[in-house]
């Protein structure tokens, strides 16, 4: 090793002071030594106190920080359940559908061009999809495509390795049938909003759940909404799965049998194209709700998880309201077919017999008011059977002063109308009966007698829902007990009695059947080999001329018609609500379909069931139409009853 | 001459603690890197660390005199090799800042500058006759040291630009600055502050932007010092275990054996390893200290001191930075990080340390 070299300028340095003296010429700088020893000490303090506050102080913090980095859940989405009818046909579906979604956080923009190029998605489009999202955070990924076809599926597969940023997501979506067909009934799902997470109710929905939103879908969404599944897997930065952590299984949302019957649901569908208005079919037996219309509908598949607005608004906007189910939400004034309640009414009170008589001349006075009838011929003599038959206004006039609104009322009340019928479905409305209490309840004025005789043909205050009607008439017909009207059979169905004389039921029956069969207002809804009974009913929009006016729109009547058969014992029970449709013998028609497609199928049925046991046949024969195949299982009838049934058999 | 080279007289704890902190260097490198394409990176760096104290053996058998004799020289080169790599050196992670040598490796010019930096100051303050220093000398020096800073900032990397700082400071410090003159600096650097600031890169304007406030933009230049962040306080009082942090292992935290190796030990072994491994750097430390006040003479002293600042700043910026309460500079911990030229630049330093130590009886 050579010896130390010292340049000129340090020898000379080195020569300068002498070997002590450069020993102590290093010590000019102690002082400033110590300083940066203790800036050092500082430094270091600085860095520990860093440490200190980060793993000691909150060490947990940070802990669940890491572990929400490391660990993701993954949602394993269950599917809901199916929808099903009375028969076991399904009614809504689910299906598979995949999504595909943008990682941002490794998207290549080179590969925009062969990405939209697989999906067939417009380049452009999508590159300027991709640029509105760079101010959002980057783990916010970007859906470009729902409902991958097969062939676009395949593409991503077959690119996932060198486009790792497309990453597929799979969903059950819901399957509604076309053409809003028993739209309203369904209802469709949604995602729970923000607002709806807010309240209560909803509290055990969490963001991005997809829940019903409408009709039944809303209504049994507990059954029908199963539990999603969670895969727990540990992830690298990435977002590769390292590792699956613990893995559960979606529990698929349970399948809901409607009582609802297809075959009928299609005739009356069928029956309310192009009109607007309600049908609502119901076994009187057992509250069974067999068919439900209302119209204009809407398509619920437009819902299934996120509505586009402006489909949204073409809905929200149209002036019929197509998201109205007019079956349990429209309230109209019932017209005549509010009379065989007043004629119970008069009958049970005793104010009237079956031999009161009136005179119509075409219109009537009362408490200083001209009335008239519907025809200004007027029908000369009536009574009871011919009052309804004819629905001769003057005669129920007379019928109604003489109960007296109460007694209206109370009847009225028992056969559940101005309630809410308890049906299965959100969004019920309730209907007014008015009564002297009413009236003090809600304007604080004593009821004037004159108001009752325009309630007596089911004008003025009172109001109805075509649901209501068909409990209200199965009331009737059942001899005054009614059974809550639902549509999917469970356990125990609430149920309502006031027993009404048998006698009096037959009468006013009596007089549904003549409506029908001995030339009355409802004539439309004659099928030759049945009884079919029914009333009809024209309802005056509250102020027709005040709407005209005001809307520049032609309103017209609503026409009602309420159907039921056979006489004997009836099975069913019809009800058509048809807007502006002028007059009630109009929605007749309607209300005839539902009864026809109801009694082929049971005759279609019951052939079945002969051809398929042969030696049965000349048995079944003699005794005219064979019994259907065992009907639900009907809750035991009461005596009053029984003798209703017997008593209408027996007079005619 | 010989006796100056016995291995006795070399500065042992000085080593070993060296050693010490290399060798969990390199666990730690290991443990960061399993599975990865680094994964080779542990064994690399140990023999960068053999290569780096055979170096260490070059650098002190030299006479520190013989090299500040012959820095000027190396000074010349140092700013031509700058400007060469410039123009062709290889660029990587958003820099120009390696050069090729033969066999495939790549080396970081600015790395060995330091040293050159460091011997640079040491020998100009020592041919001062002055008691104080004057306005002109300090213009002069800090001029000199402008030029290789600039052509790093150029690459840019502007970390080890500021690395060349630290020594300049504590040389011009140490030498005696009138207090007029720490003022006026204080003043010139508080106006140029707001003109440094409009000329740095957009990536370095967000990383001080994220330093300030790491959580406005989780996922840019703020991500960084957050998974930091999260990486160190995981650790907790005993940490992880090695290879059981997840932030290091997930790769959550950005290069966890370069510049944030620190962060990804602090996950692994927690406080306590942070504590142990803290006090190891400073007694390392204060141990170049005390061979600056047992220096024979003034350049001496300089040297050492300037390997001390140097030493001190890297590890005040870069663990600062793992807890996030310095900026994201990019510049790794000496002896830990993996990296050939700062490997071999800190053991030269340290050899710098020892030639000093080994010269402190003469004449």
């Amino acid at each position: 090793m050579p010896p130390p070299a010292t340049g000129p300028e340090l020898e000379h340095q080195a020569t300068l002071p002498g070997k002590q003296a450069r020993r102590e010429d290093v010590k000019f700088a102690a002082g400033k030594i110590a300083v940066f020893q203790y800036a050092c000490v500082i430094i270091f303090l600085f860095l520990i106190t860093g440490f200190w506050a980060l793993q000691i102080q909150n060490p947990q913090m940070y802990n669940e920080q890491a572990e929400r980095n490391r660990i993701k859940s993954l949602p394993i989405p269950s599917p809901r359940g199916k929808i099903l009818d009375r028969d076991g046909r399904v009614i809504v579906d689910n299906h598979s559908s995949y999504s595909l979604i943008l990682t941002r956080e490794i998207l290549k923009t080179e590969h925009l061009r062969t990405i939209a190029d697989g999906l067939n998605l417009d380049y452009d489009d999508l590159s300027a999809r991709v640029r509105r999202y760079t101010s959002r955070p980057k783990y916010d990924p970007i859906v470009i495509k729902e409902e991958l076809t097969p062939a676009e599926l395949s593409f991503v597969e077959s690119h996932r390795d060198f486009f790792p940023e497309m990453e597929l997501i799979h969903a059950q979506r819901r399957l509604y049938p076309q053409n809003g067909f028993a739209a309203h009934v369904i209802g469709y799902t949604g995602e729970v909003s923000e607002q709806e997470l807010d309240s209560p109710d909803f509290a055990k929905y969490s963001q991005g759940d997809v829940i019903g939103k409408f009709g039944i879908e809303r209504q049994y969404n507990d059954t029908l909404m199963g539990v999603d599944g969670e895969r727990q897997v540990v992830v690298d930065n990435r977002g590769k799965t390292r590792e699956v952590l613990a893995n559960k299984e979606a529990i698929p949302g349970k399948d809901l049998q409607l009582t609802l019957d297809l075959d009928l649901q299609a005739v009356a569908e069928l029956a309310m194209e192009g009109k607007n208005g309600a049908v609502v079919a119901m076994d009187p037996r057992t509250g069974e709700v067999l068919a439900m219309v209302s119209r204009p509908t809407f398509d619920p598949n437009k819902f299934a998880v996120r509505i586009k607005s402006s489909d949204w608004r073409e809905i929200a906007d149209n002036p019929d309201h197509p998201l109205l189910n007019r079956a349990i939400q429209a309230q109209f004034a019932p017209g005549s077919t509010f009379k065989p309640i007043v004629a119970i009414a008069g009958l049970e009170s005793g104010a009237i017999d079956d031999q009161y008589t009136v005179h119509c001349s075409g219109g009537a006075s009362f408490y200083g008011h001209y009335h008239k009838c519907h025809i200004k011929t007027g029908h000369g003599a009536v009574s009871l059977h011919r009052g309804i038959v004819q629905s001769c206004d003057v005669y129920f006039y007379n019928v109604g002063d003489r109960t007296g609104i109460d007694k209206i009322a109370f009847y009225a009340n028992q056969a559940g109308l101005g309630q809410k019928t308890g049906i299965d479905l959100p969004h019920e409305a309730e209907g007014v009966v008015p009564s002297s209490a009413w009236k003090i309840r809600n304007f604080r004025e004593k009821w004037y007698a004159g108001e009752t005789i325009s309630v007596a043909i089911g004008q003025g205050a009172v109001t109805v829902t075509p649901v209501q009607l068909a409990r209200a008439y199965s009331w009737l017909i059942n001899g005054g007990l009614w059974h809550q009207p639902h549509l999917v059979k469970r356990g125990q169905v609430p149920e309502h009695s006031w027993p009404i004389s048998a006698d009096n039921v037959a009468k006013v029956i009596y007089g549904t059947y003549g409506v029908v069969n001995e030339g009355g207002t409802g004539v439309r809804a004659q099928l030759p080999g049945l009884n079919v009974c029914g009333k009809t009913g024209t309802a005056q929009l509250a102020s027709d001329e005040f709407l005209k006016g005001k809307t520049g729109k032609e309103y017209k009547n609503n026409a009602w018609f309420v159907g039921f058969a056979p006489r004997e014992a009836p099975e069913i029970v019809v009800v058509a609500l048809f807007e502006n449709g002028a007059e009630g013998p109009l929605a007749a028609p309607i209300a005839r379909d539902v009864l026809k497609a109801y009694f082929d199928k049971k005759a279609r049925l019951a052939a079945e069931r002969v051809s398929s046991r042969p030696t049965g046949i000349g048995q079944l024969m003699r005794f005219g139409l064979p019994q259907p195949p065992a009907p639900p299982p009907a809750k035991p009838e009461s005596p009053i009853v029984e003798a209703a049934y017997f008593s209408s058999a027996a007079e005619r | 001459m010989t006796r100056y080279l016995r291995p006795r007289d070399l500065d042992w704890t000085l080593l070993i603690i060296s050693l010490i902190i290399c060798g969990v260097g390199v666990l730690q490198i290991y443990s960061a890197t399993r599975g990865t394409v680094w994964q080779d990176a542990w064994w690399k760096q140990i023999i960068y660390i053999a290569a780096g104290i055979l170096l260490m053996w070059l650098t002190l058998a030299i006479d520190y005199h013989t090299l500040m004799n012959h820095v000027f020289p190396m000074y010349g080169l140092s700013v031509l090799a700058l400007i060469c790599v410039l123009f062709i050196g290889r660029q990587a992670y958003g820099g120009r800042r390696w050069i090729a040598v033969a066999g495939g490796f790549h080396f970081q010019v600015s790395e060995f500058v330091k040293l050159v930096i460091i011997l640079l100051v040491a020998r100009f303050l020592t041919e001062l006759r002055t008691e104080d220093l004057e306005g002109r000398d300090m213009a002069k020096i800090a001029g000199l040291v402008a030029v290789p800073m600039v052509l790093v900032m150029k690459q840019p990397d502007l970390g080890t630009a500021l690395t060349y700082l630290p020594a300049l400071a504590a040389g011009m410090f140490l030498a005696g600055m009138r207090r007029r003159y720490l003022i006026a600096i204080s003043v010139v650097v508080l106006l140029v502050l707001p003109v440094g600031l409009s000329v740095l890169k957009d990536y370095q304007k967000a990383r001080l932007v994220s330093f300030l406030d790491p959580d406005r933009d989780p996922h840019g230049s703020g991500y960084q010092v957050i998974q930091s962040k999260i990486a160190v306080g995981a650790g907790g009082m005993w940490g992880k275990g090695l290879t059981k942090g997840s932030q290091t292992q997930l790769r959550f935290l950005p290069v966890p054996h370069t510049d944030f190796i620190f962060s990804a030990f602090a996950e692994e072994h927690g406080f306590v390893g942070v504590i142990v491994v803290l006090a190891l750097y400073f007694i390392l430390i204060m141990q170049i200290v005390q061979n600056a006040q047992t220096a024979s003479d003034r350049a001496g002293m300089y040297i050492c001191m300037g390997v001390a600042s140097l030493l001190l700043f890297h590890v005040l910026v870069n663990v600062g930075m793992v807890v996030g309460r310095m900026p994201t500079t990019g510049i790794p911990l000496p002896l830990m990080s993996a990296g050939g030229s700062n490997v071999l630049s800190n053991f030269m330093m340290l050899g710098l340390v020892n030639n000093v130590r080994l010269r402190r009886f003469v004449n």
